[in-house]
Formats: structure tokens, sequence, C-alpha cells
């Protein structure tokens, strides 16, 4: 019917408006399908029990992805463990301490700037700061820490996000009942607060996997299989780090696939994850 | 007891505020930090030799390092990526906001989602092996590895910051202004651009920002597939950006080149703490309207 009534001109900037979207979004869900579909396709086949839980070694040739594995476990490990006390403690001092509006302003600006620092110069400010300055050297730990700078602002968002669904009311019982600010914090808000945290989690593993520019002068280049504290204080790369080395530098473009069908697969796992812990937490909340 | 228990919850506090100031605490290192390091190599080779000079010989025996380059590389090299990320970008989100049933709505947004997770290396990869080899045979060209296989990646690296932050923005505009304009008689897709879109303005332009942010600042995809030489920006040629003129020498470089190497950060940091305020500028007055 409207057809009938509107001019052809209209109708025309109709058409192609939507066909201009329609041609966006199909670009955009075509370069996800080939994406992961190139990647599989290469990748899959040249996954080898060999290649999964050997190191390398240059006298027989033979290149072994196990102490990339094992780098990417130690310095995701690390890095939570420091940057959830931090980032959470941050959250629950924005929402529930501070009083000075000032000073949360400070604090939020400050992290919108840190998220907005590209990885590159994490690296370098890394380098300089923790390798150099604090005498690390390149090593896992130094990695683990920019790391850390580098996930705070995410941790913080998701955590603060979830301390603002908390109801007020049971802050006020609490404190009704007789419990201090602390206990307060620690038994009703804490708790209420888990679903960010564990969001946060999420994206900061997704966000370490993916991230190379900001390892490849804090954390290096080795391939040594080592236990857990050794490796800390040792250099090592992770898998992506791994992946730039093999492509880049070596040439090596079949275990360089094996790695990024790893990784494509571990992304699709966190989006995924990300994704039903969201939807569990919000189905817990409404029931 | 009361005193004892006043005592333990000032300490909590304290300690919640330290934790709190921990994020200043990191913005002011790294700034510091770069401030102090790149500035000696600007004085030492002069800012107008520096920042203007067209030729970077870091390794010869009579170096110069001149940046002109990799800053024009770069502001090429984004403005490349916005040109060809931003339009499929918004398009595919007022597509997202306004037309699409609430299935393809989110695995759309799911596929939008895993796009942004993809490592910054797999897409290097994927470029490497298809983009550079690509271009070589389309365009005939010696080598594939070139600005334009640089701001193909890049444009496919800042479809998903563009996308969620427009679609957030689009959602936020008030039905009535669209009700409106259906009601005098406008077509939907007349309304979703006309009203809708410019309705959804700042929130728009911060996502072209936050995009802007994003391809400046991405190295790692981009080292893989520009080839990595000195070279003035050209679309076929291989060029170096100010985060790749960082990453590639950095490893072996000392004295007055790694000091020279800080100061093309620092001058990163610049453009970036640029690109910061104004996209705060603008998610600030899209929260404001």
């Amino acid at each position: 019917m409207e057809n009938r009534c509107i001019s052809k001109k209209r109708k025309a900037y109709m058409v192609l408006m939507r066909s201009l979207m329609l041609f966006s979004v199909g670009i955009t869900c075509a370069l996800v399908i080939f994406m992961i579909i190139y990647v599989l396709v290469n990748g899959l086949p040249n996954i080898t029990w060999k290649l999964l839980s050997g190191k390398p070694n240059y006298i027989d040739g033979n290149i072994g992805i196990l102490p990339d594995i094992l780098n990417t476990l130690y310095i995701i490990v690390t890095a939570l463990c420091i940057v959830i006390p931090i980032g959470v403690g941050a959250a629950v001092y924005l929402t529930e301490y501070a009083s000075n509006k000032k000073l949360v302003s400070i604090i939020e600006y400050a992290a919108e700037t840190l998220s907005g620092i590209p990885s590159i110069i994490y690296g370098l400010v890394g380098m300089l700061f923790f390798c150099q300055f604090l005498n690390m050297k390149t090593s896992l730990l130094a990695g683990a820490l920019t790391l850390v700078i580098m996930n705070l602002p995410t941790v913080m968002r998701t955590t603060q996000e979830s301390l603002k669904t908390v109801p007020q009311s049971y802050r006020e019982g609490a404190f009704g009942l007789g419990a201090g600010k602390w206990r307060t914090i620690r038994t009703v808000v804490l708790p209420g607060c888990i679903d960010g945290v564990i969001t946060g989690c999420i994206l900061s593993i997704g966000r370490i996997l993916g991230e190379s520019a900001a390892l490849l002068f804090t954390a290096g280049v080795a391939h040594v299989l080592n236990g857990f504290f050794e490796s800390l204080s040792s250099s090592g790369s992770t898998l992506t780090v791994a992946l730039y080395v093999y492509a880049k530098e070596r040439g090596e473009f079949d275990v360089a696939f094996a790695i990024a069908a790893i990784l494509m697969i571990l992304t699709l796992l966190i989006n995924f994850l990300a994704a039903s812990v969201g939807w569990f937490f919000k189905k817990r909340r409404n029931t | 007891m009361k005193t004892k228990n006043r005592l333990f919850e000032n300490t909590v506090h304290g300690v919640f505020l330290i934790l709190g100031l921990i994020t200043v605490g990191c913005v002011l290192l790294i700034t510091i930090y770069l401030i102090v390091s790149g500035i000696p190599a600007i004085c030492k080779i002069g800012f107008f030799e520096f920042l203007f000079g067209t030729e970077w010989a870091s390794t010869a025996a009579e170096p110069s390092y001149g940046i002109l380059p990799f800053i024009l590389t770069s502001v090429y090299g984004t403005a490349g990526a916005v040109l060809i990320g931003v339009p499929i970008g918004i398009l595919t989100a007022v597509y997202l906001a306004k037309i699409a049933p609430p299935k393809i709505k989110s695995v759309v947004t799911g596929a939008v989602g895993l796009l942004a997770g993809i490592p910054s290396v797999v897409y290097g990869l994927v470029g490497m092996l298809v983009l550079v080899p690509g271009i070589r045979t389309l365009f005939n060209v010696p080598d594939g590895a070139s600005l334009l296989a640089a701001i193909i990646v890049l444009a496919v690296m800042i479809l998903p910051s563009v996308i969620n932050v427009s679609v957030t923005a689009l959602e936020a505009v008030p039905k009535e202004y669209e009700y409106a304009s259906l009601a005098l008689g406008a077509t939907p897709s007349e309304t979703y651009f006309k009203v809708s879109v410019p309705a959804a303005k700042s929130g728009i332009v911060a996502a072209i920002v936050l995009g802007v942010g994003r391809a400046i600042g991405e190295s790692m995809a981009v080292m893989m597939v520009s080839g990595n030489a000195v070279n003035m920006p050209s679309l076929f040629e291989s060029v170096r950006f100010l985060t790749t003129a960082v990453a590639s020498e950095m490893s072996y470089s000392s004295g007055l080149q790694q000091q020279a190497l800080f100061s093309v950060a620092l001058v990163l940091f610049l453009f970036i703490m640029l690109i910061n305020a104004t996209l705060n500028f603008f998610l600030k007055r899209n929260r404001g309207e």
C-alpha cells in the first residue's frame, strides 16, 4: 500500500539503503565465517600429539608447543591472582566508600585512559619499569604484571556494574542489624557481585590469550619447559607470541596455523562462556 | 572496643582507597615514564628534524631520525581503515538495532563479539597468507605486503568496536522520534537514516573515534602484513607505522636509537591521549542528552 503513494526517488532510496544494510551485514558475517573456517581448516590437521606434548628441539628439528601452552597458563594464573583483588577492591571503593565526587571521576577517567592505551606502549613501559627499573629481567612475572595493568579497567568495570545491581535495601538491612561497613561488604555486597568478577575473569583471560605486543618485550620469546616458579623468573613465550615468532620470523606456517586454530577454539569457548555466565546470573537474579 | 572497631574500619577504608588509587598510579607511571624517556632523544635530534624529518636510518653510519614517514603512514592507514570499516559498521549497526529480528540479531551480535575476540596475530597470519598474495596477483605488484593490506586488516579489526558502540547509541534513541517520523509518512529506511542516525549522532561519532584509537594503536597484525620498510606512505608500497617502528627495532636497539624509539612511543601516546579526550567528550555528551 505504501509503495503506491511514494515517489520513485524515495522508493529507490528505500531499496538502496536496505540493500546496503544487508550487504554490510553480509560482509560482517562472511568475515567471521571465513576467519573461523579458514583457520580451522588450515590448522586442525596440523595439531598432533607430538606438537602438543613436545618442546622445540633444534637437533632433530622437532617443534613442540607444550612450553608455550604452559607459559600461557602460568601467565593467566599469575595475572588473574593479582588483578582480581586490585580490580574488585577498586570497584568496591568506588561504589561503597568514595564520597569525594572528584576523586571518583579521576579514578574513572584513569581507568578509561588505561583501556585506550595500545598494547605496544604497555609493552614498552613494562620493559622499562618491571624489567629494567625493578630488575626483573625479561620474565613471565614482568609480563604478567604488565598484563595486570592492562586488564585492571576490565575487571573494575564488570565488578562495578554488578555492584550497582546489589539493591541498596540489602546494605541498609545489614547496617540495621548492627553490621559494620566491612562486615556488610564482606557478607552482603561481595557475594552479590560474584557474576561481575567471573565475567571480568573470563574477559581478562580472553585478552591475555590474545595479547602479543605487550608480551614481546616483557615476557620474551624463549620456548623452555619449566615449572611454575622457575618460569616466573625466566623468559617464556605465550601461544600468541609463539604464533608470531613461528609465522613471521621462522616461516613455519603449519605450526602457526595449528596455534591459530587452538587460539580460535579457545576464543569461541571464551565468548560462549562469557555469554552463558551473563545469561545464567540474569536468570538467577530474576527468579 | 569501640575505638578498636573504628580503627579496623578505617584501616579497611584505607586499603580500599589504595586499591582504587592504583589505577591512577598506573596512568601516572606510564605517562611519566614515556615523557622522561622520550624527551631526551627529541632534544638531541631536534624537535623539527625529529617530527618532520623524512628519513629514518637508525642503523646507518650517519644515523638520521625523522619520523614523518611513520606519522603519515599511521594517519593514512587509520584514515583508510576508517573509510572502509565505518560505513560497513554503521550500516550493520542500523540493521542490528532497528530491523533485525531478535534471533538474527543475537546470532550476528555473537559473531561480532567473536570478531572482537580473535587475537590480532591470527588476523596478521590470515592477512599474511590470504591478503598479501591476493594483492600481489590482483594488482600485479612485486610485493603484496603494503599499506593496502594493513588498511584492510585494520578495517576488519575496528568493525566490532564500531558496530557495538553504534548499536548501543542507536538503541538509546527514543522510540517516539521514530513513531513521529513514521506517522508523518516517512518510510522505515528514511526514518532510520534521517531520524535515528542523526539522533544518535554523538554515540556514533564516539564509535568512530574508538575505531580510530584501535586502528592507530594496533601493532602486531599490521607488522605482519605491512612489510615494515621505511617508506613514505603509498598504497602499494611496504610501509612502517608508529607502532611497528617501536616493535620492530626495540629488541636490538641501544643508545640514541633506543631513545628515539621511546620518543616515537611518546608521539603515539600523545595521539592516543588526544583521541581518548575526544572520545570522552562525545561519550559524555551522549550520556548527557
